[in-house]
């Protein structure tokens, strides 16, 4: 605990000096140069609840996510894991605790480290893929529009093809692309391997290891733990609205000589 | 390579043990450079801090240098290579030894069969051909 008002502290020092501008231009680069050397959490709760109308969806979650490490948010069917992330983006709002990004409660500012892939796809249909970049770089100014152009071409999407005309895996992998081409520091993927094929699947899983940058943090949501197991440094288990656990991949797999999949099935048995 | 992986040990272990396996056959062959860690996290569907995790454990090993600019390299000392071999073979021999004894088979029995086994599978292959 002593840890994490330290490092609120700091974060509150980062933010006046950058509000009052009293310090030269360099003063506001160094908190966030020493951020990226990978200090503080990119993402911390603190004793976070959110309940719909008296009905809790997370109870007192207390995690932190680091920046460079890939994080399966690991639960069943309603076990909070779109709540946790919908809170994380600023779509809700906390009933209690509080949820942090790289320091601040989710804002404007927040907003623009966030790169968020939504549980459905959520493209404009009638847009064709050139209308969806050219979108893309005039809302996100850290849009890597070269990236995305090649990763669609590496599909042989045809730029004037519109949404519409496209299959539900293939709207899948270029909403991914259009998430993974950010240059953002945290990526909220809410299912992003739910209901798509095997081969799109490996699709989707190779294109986050190939973005992989250690000055990001990437949050996978997803039931599906076998196939993402490989990709994860992390996983945090939610049942029911309480945080199970939160260990690295390898130490589960030293500590219990099982898979995380296989763990899951035990500590989620019905 | 063909990366495979299975449920009960680490997967930086797992790696460790991959590319032993693949300087020992050669796949990187002695001296020559290994790809870079994004490379080889994206070629065995892995993540990248897994990856770099299991080649610094080569690193310590001595299997695998680095040169700051340059990257990557397999060790040009072949007796290590050599030991490598060595031990991944003891390891595999080991877990046969354990099968075999699990079945009920002595030590003499079983290194019978392995001649038999051997002398047999060469029967096969001529009469097939």
């Amino acid at each position: 605990m002593e840890n994490l008002e330290n490092k609120d502290l700091t974060a509150g020092q980062a933010d006046l000096t950058a509000e009052n501008g009293a310090e030269p231009e360099i003063a506001p680069v160094f908190p966030e140069r020493e951020a990226a050397a990978g200090g503080s959490p990119i993402l911390e709760c603190r004793d976070l609840s959110k309940s719909f109308g008296g009905t809790p969806a997370l109870n007192h979650i207390t995690l932190s996510v680091m920046r460079g490490r890939i994080v399966g948010l690991l639960g069943p069917n309603g076990s909070g894991k779109t709540t946790l992330i919908k809170l994380a983006n600023g779509l809700l709002t906390p009933s209690e605790g509080v949820i942090l990004i790289d320091g601040q409660a989710p804002n404007k500012e927040s907003r623009t480290k966030v790169s968020y892939l939504p549980d459905r796809t959520c493209l404009p249909t009638w847009m064709t893929a050139v209308q969806l970049l050219d979108f893309y770089q005039d809302f996100y100014a850290d849009f890597r529009r070269d990236a995305a152009e090649e990763m669609l071409t590496h599909l042989n999407i045809r730029l004037n093809q519109t949404i519409k005309q496209m299959s539900k895996g293939t709207r899948e992998k270029v909403q991914l692309i259009m998430v993974m081409s950010r240059a953002a520091r945290l990526y909220l993927l809410d299912e992003p391997i739910g209901g798509v094929d095997p081969a799109t699947r490996d699709y989707i899983l190779s294109t986050i290891i190939s973005n992989y940058n250690p000055d990001a943090a990437v949050v996978i949501s997803t039931h599906l733990i076998a196939d993402v197991e490989k990709v994860l440094d992390d996983v945090i288990f939610i049942n029911q609205g309480q945080l199970v656990l939160q260990s690295s991949v390898d130490q589960i797999r030293e500590e219990k000589g099982m898979s995380v999949d296989a763990l899951f099935r035990e500590v989620f048995k019905c | 390579m063909n990366w495979q992986f299975n449920a009960d040990a680490p997967i930086y272990a797992q790696l460790v043990r991959q590319i032993k396996l693949g300087i020992v056959s050669g796949a990187f062959p002695s001296g020559e450079r290994l790809p870079s860690v994004r490379d080889l996290a994206m070629e065995a569907e892995v993540n990248p801090n897994t990856m770099q995790r299991a080649l610094t454990e080569l690193e310590r090993d001595g299997l695998v240098y680095s040169q700051r600019t340059a990257g990557r390299f397999v060790t040009e000392d072949r007796q290590m290579i050599e030991d490598a071999k060595r031990t991944l073979a003891q390891t595999h021999i080991q877990s046969f030894l354990t099968a075999m004894t699990r079945l009920g088979y002595q030590q003499e029995e079983i290194l019978t069969l392995i001649r038999q086994e051997a002398a047999g599978g060469e029967g096969v292959q001529h009469g097939e051909s």
